[in-house]
Formats: C-alpha cells, sequence, structure tokens
C-alpha cells in the first residue's frame, strides 16, 4: 500500500508533471516564473492548494455524484455525475476563499507570501486538473490525498526549475520577436525535453 | 601567408561599420580570426593581458578531442570488420565496398580499421559541419553577432554521440534543432542554458528510437545484429550476469566495445581529461563529484538486495567505464555554459548527475541508458543550484558582518 502511494506521488512529480508533461496550468507557469522568490511563493499555493482539493472533489464524487452514491440519503437511483465539472470547480473557488480568510486571520505571514496568489489559482487549469484527473483515474481518497500532494509537488519543482532558468536567461539576447514569452515557452519545452529522462520508470 | 594577412587588412574596413559589407562582417571576421590572432586592441581600461580567449579555450577543447576522435574512427571500422569476419562477408555493399576493396576488410590491420571507421565518421561529421554552420551563419549575419569558435566543438561533440549508422538526414535535423532551439535564439554561445549537443542527441532519440536504440545501430555492417554491453547485460538473466557479460573490464576500458561512435573508450577520455584539467579549462569538481556520484550509487545498487534486475549485478567500477559515462563527464557535463557556476553547485551539480545517471541506467527499464539524460537534467538544476548557493552565501555574510 504504501508503496502503491509512493509510486503515485513520485510518478505525478515527475513524470506525468502537470505543467511539463501535459502542459496545464500554463498561464500562470509561464507568467509568474521571472524569480525564483515569488516561483516559491506560487508553488507552495498551488502545492496547498492540491493537497486540498483533490481529497476534497474525491469526497463530493464519491458521496454525492456518482451513481448511486446518494444511498446514504435514501436517493440511491439518483446520478449527478453529469454536474461534476461545475461541483469542481465551485469547490475549487470556495476552498480558495476560505483559505484566504483562514491564513489571512491565523496566519499573516505565510498570507502574504501566498497571499497574491491565491486568488489567481481559483482558474488555474493546473488545479481542476488534478481533480479531474483524479475523476478519470478512480482514485480512492487516500490515493487522491497522495495525487494531490505528488501533483501540486509537481508544479512547485516546474515553476521554480523554470524560474531558476529565466534568471539566469536575464543575460541571454534572445531575438527581437522572441523576448519575454517566447523565450519562456521554448525553455519550458526544453525542460520537458529534459524531463522526458524520467519517464519510463 | 603575408600576402593573405595583407588582404585581409585591406578588405577590413570594407566590411567595418559603415562600410559596404557591413552586413557580411561576421563571415569576414570568423575568417580572418580562423586564419590569423585578432589584431584588435583594447583602446581603454582594463586591460587585461591573457592569451586565453573564446578562440584559445574552443581548440584546447578540441585538441582534448582527438583521442575520443582516433578512437572512434578506429574503433568503428574494428566493429564493422569483425563484424564482416564473423559473417563471412569480404566486403560491405554500397560505395563504401568500393574504398574498402582497396584496403580490404581486416580486423587486424590499423590502416583498413581506420578508413573503414573513417567511412562512416566522416559523413555524419559533415553534414553536422555544413548544417550547423549554415544556420549559424545565417542567425549571425543576420543578427550582427560575430561568429564563435564554440560550434566547432558543438559539430565535433554531437557526431561522437551517434551510432555510425545513424541516417544522415537525422543527423542534419538533430543540429539544425540543437543550433536552433538550444543555443540561437537565446543569443549564440554563452547566453543558452543547455547544451547543445546534448539536445541535438536527445531530440533525434526522442523523436527516432529506432534508429538510435536498439541492436541493429551499433555496429555499421547490413544484418548484424549486436547489442551494447549495456543492452545486453539488461537482457541477461539475473544471476550469473558478469559470466555472460562477453567482455572484461579492461576492454570496456580500451573501448572496443560496441557503442555510440566516441563514447567507447574511458581511456581516450582520460587523455582528454588530463588535458582539460591542466589548462584548467573544465572543472575538477564536477567530474571528481560526477565520478564518485556515479560511483556511490553504483555501490549502492551492487549491495541491494535480491532483485531480479541484472544490471545491478554490475560491480560499481563496471558503470565507469560503460556506455556514455565517461564521454559525458569529461566533455558534456563540464561544458562551462550550462554547467553550475558556483564551487558549491558544482559539487552538487556533479553529484547530481553522477547519481541519476546511474540510477536511470539500473532502474529505468525504458531507457538503456542514462548519461544524456541525466546531463540535460542536470543543465535545467544546475541555474538553481546557483542561485540557492548564492542566497544561502548572502545569508551567511549577513549574520557574519551584520
Amino acid at each position: 500500500m504504501i508503496a502503491h502511494l509512493f509510486e503515485i506521488v513520485f510518478r505525478s512529480l515527475f513524470i506525468e508533471n502537470l505543467p511539463l508533461s501535459f502542459f496545464l496550468g500554463m498561464c500562470t507557469f509561464l507568467a509568474i516564473s521571472k524569480t525564483v522568490k515569488s516561483a516559491v511563493g506560487l508553488g507552495a499555493a498551488v502545492l496547498v492548494l492540491m493537497t486540498i482539493t483533490v481529497p476534497v472533489n474525491n469526497l463530493i464524487l464519491n458521496k454525492m455524484l456518482k451513481a448511486g452514491a446518494l444511498a446514504w440519503a435514501g436517493q440511491a437511483e439518483i446520478d449527478l455525475t453529469f454536474l461534476g465539472l461545475l461541483c469542481y470547480i465551485g469547490t475549487i473557488a470556495a476552498i480558495v476563499q476560505i483559505l484566504e480568510m483562514f491564513l489571512d486571520r491565523f496566519s499573516p505571514g505565510l498570507y502574504n507570501t501566498l497571499g497574491i496568489f491565491l486568488p489567481l489559482l481559483t482558474v488555474n487549469c493546473a488545479i481542476l486538473g488534478g481533480s479531474l484527473f483524479m475523476v478519470e483515474r478512480d482514485y480512492s481518497l487516500v490515493e487522491s490525498m497522495a495525487y494531490g500532494i505528488g501533483a501540486g509537488g509537481g508544479f512547485f519543482v516546474a515553476v521554480v526549475l523554470l524560474a531558476g532558468i529565466r534568471e539566469k536567461l536575464e543575460y541571454a539576447d534572445p531575438p527581437a520577436g522572441l523576448r519575454g514569452l517566447g523565450v519562456t515557452f521554448i525553455s519550458a519545452g526544453l525542460i520537458a525535453l529534459a524531463f522526458m529522462g524520467l519517464a519510463g520508470f | 601567408m603575408s600576402l593573405l594577412s595583407d588582404l585581409f587588412a585591406q578588405l577590413g574596413p570594407k566590411f567595418e561599420q559603415g562600410g559596404p559589407l557591413e552586413r557580411w562582417y561576421p563571415l569576414y571576421e570568423a575568417t580572418d580570426s580562423f586564419l590569423f590572432h585578432s589584431s584588435r586592441v583594447t583602446s581603454t581600461a582594463p586591460h587585461v593581458r591573457d592569451g586565453v580567449d573564446y578562440k584559445r579555450i574552443m581548440i584546447t577543447v578540441i585538441i582534448a578531442l582527438i583521442p575520443c576522435v582516433v578512437m572512434a574512427l578506429w574503433n568503428t571500422g574494428y566493429q564493422a570488420n569483425s563484424a564482416l569476419t564473423q559473417l563471412g562477408i569480404p566486403l560491405p555493399g554500397g560505395w563504401r565496398g568500393q574504398v574498402m576493396a582497396l584496403v580490404g576488410c581486416d580486423p587486424d590491420s590499423l590502416l583498413s580499421n581506420f578508413i573503414h571507421g573513417g567511412l562512416y565518421f566522416l559523413p555524419i561529421y559533415l553534414v553536422t559541419v555544413l548544417v550547423g554552420s549554415i544556420w549559424e551563419c545565417l542567425f549571425n549575419v543576420i543578427r550582427g553577432h560575430e561568429m564563435s569558435e564554440a560550434f566547432l566543438v558543438t559539430s565535433l561533440l554531437f557526431p561522437l554521440t551517434l551510432p555510425a549508422t545513424i541516417p544522415l538526414w537525422q543527423v542534419a535535423l538533430g543540429i539544425s534543432f540543437g543550433v536552433i532551439f538550444a543555443k540561437e535564439v537565446f543569443g549564440g554561445v554563452g547566453r543558452n542554458f543547455m547544451n547543445p549537443a546534448l539536445v541535438s542527441r536527445a531530440f533525434i532519440f526522442f523523436a527516432y528510437p529506432a534508429q538510435i536504440s536498439g541492436d541493429r545501430v551499433w555496429t555499421a555492417v547490413d544484418g548484424f545484429t549486436g547489442a551494447t554491453p549495456i543492452a545486453s547485460v539488461a537482457a541477461a538473466e539475473p544471476g550469473g550476469v558478469m559470466t555472460k557479460l562477453g567482455f572484461s573490464w579492461s576492454q570496456a576500458f580500451l573501448g572496443t566495445i560496441p557503442g555510440s561512435m566516441g563514447e567507447t573508450s574511458t581511456l581516450a577520455c582520460l587523455l582528454g581529461v588530463a588535458l582539460l584539467l591542466v589548462s584548467g579549462i573544465a572543472s575538477w569538481r564536477i567530474m571528481l563529484s560526477m565520478a564518485l556520484g556515479g560511483l556511490a550509487m553504483g555501490l549502492l545498487f551492487w549491495l541491494w538486495p535480491g532483485g531480479d534486475n541484472p544490471l545491478m549485478e554490475l560491480p560499481p567500477h563496471y558503470h565507469l567505464v560503460m556506455g556514455g559515462f565517461a564521454f559525458g563527464l569529461t566533455f558534456m557535463a563540464t561544458d562551462p555554459v550550462s554547467a553550475a557556476q558556483t564551487r558549491m553547485g558544482q559539487w552538487l551539480y556533479g553529484g547530481f548527475i553522477g547519481c541519476l545517471a546511474i540510477t536511470i541506467r539500473v532502474a529505468n527499464p525504458a531507457y538503456p541508458e542514462g548519461v544524456m539524460l541525466a546531463i540535460l537534467l542536470g543543465n535545467v538544476l544546475a541555474p538553481l543550484l546557483d542561485y540557492f548557493v548564492i542566497q544561502a552565501n548572502i545569508k551567511r555574510r549577513a549574520i557574519r558582518h551584520g
């Protein structure tokens, strides 16, 4: 069991890395990777958020939406799977808000670090993607916790690596048309090429 | 020679800024500095008197590569000639057969081996140089940069990492990708973050795996199957791998085994190491830490109890001489542009690559060889290592000096 969970974490961290192998969450991945410092903040926010939202969405799926999931309320014949997308994104938005208020009240330091990034992540496709992969792969609650940690950590690793490279690329001299986002896209592609080395484990 | 020098001195002003041929300055400058010493003198301070410039560094690396090139020529021919002898065919087919008919295919003959190897190595090298320099010229002429000697190194490293039977159009495609997307889009030499030669190889490796991995590509003879030692170990039954290895440690050290053209010989790489270290061009920290990392990881896998992975039974000192480990350690990981720059960073960078290379080789069933991929990942990680080393240093000094 532990080995299985470890495998899920490892796979989602390096092999099925959300930004580098599925190219999900590109907007924040490319926009907030100019400096390592802000990338660490963003990565931490994604990590925290995914660790919470994936298991919560798993509960919602298994206790409310799936065919027969409402048996505990005496409504075994209802199948609400078609509401899935709506529910997941709503849950993510709600959790972002709650987390923001909670951090603001109890941990101002962390709030100030993550503060700017949290609202941005409400509509981040990597976070929704994490929940949708969880649904597709039919993870149990424990598995989805592991997956949340791994997928969020994968985003963390990828964005911090890209930020390190972008700080180095301050000294680069790309052709006029490629300055800024163009060269960042190419760098992200080259990182993805290097990450293919870990595929197949 | 002085006639030529005068000619260039005369032509010079035409290419300089404001001259009629201003646009073609990079080509003039490249030819001039290839033939003669740069005549430019700095007029304002600071003046640094040092013979080591970019050109000298790159030429030293090329000299350090010569043993590997010689070994590539000989071993490619030796493997091909041995395979032909084994199959009982006197001559290979095609145009190579017509050339080889002049000397005969004899694995014991030095000349025959060199010529046969050259018939495979030179086309690949020529295509690399030709296609690569077309792109270089294009970018440099349009952007007004000077040509850099670094491409000579890239164009020599790249063919050495390829198997002899690689189709030439793939060579052209690979070097194009590497030069454009790993180097020129970032503004040329010194501004990239990944080694262009390795990116080129990785590109063909992922795009056309059939022509770059597999049994049929390592020996340049049609219809002959011979796996690299790593691949044959990986395919062996667990238990008694060492007896089935089919070659000894010293054979792998000398490099008389099948593999990519330039990477088989650890001895040739060691000669390169010696020159690079004496001239101070490559970082000994990266070399040492990568070798230690590889040894440590090899030892760990070797001592790991049980397991059905035949590669785990290889003693650690075999890992250092097999595959591209030595070649990558000498010429790829130490690339001063894409490696870590800080001292602590270099230790970590080398150790990371060494550990990861052996881990991918042993534990990852998808790829028989992990050195190239490990170095690419090391290139990706290097800026971040530098960043954290510098941050830690700033913090320490802040505490010490307030």
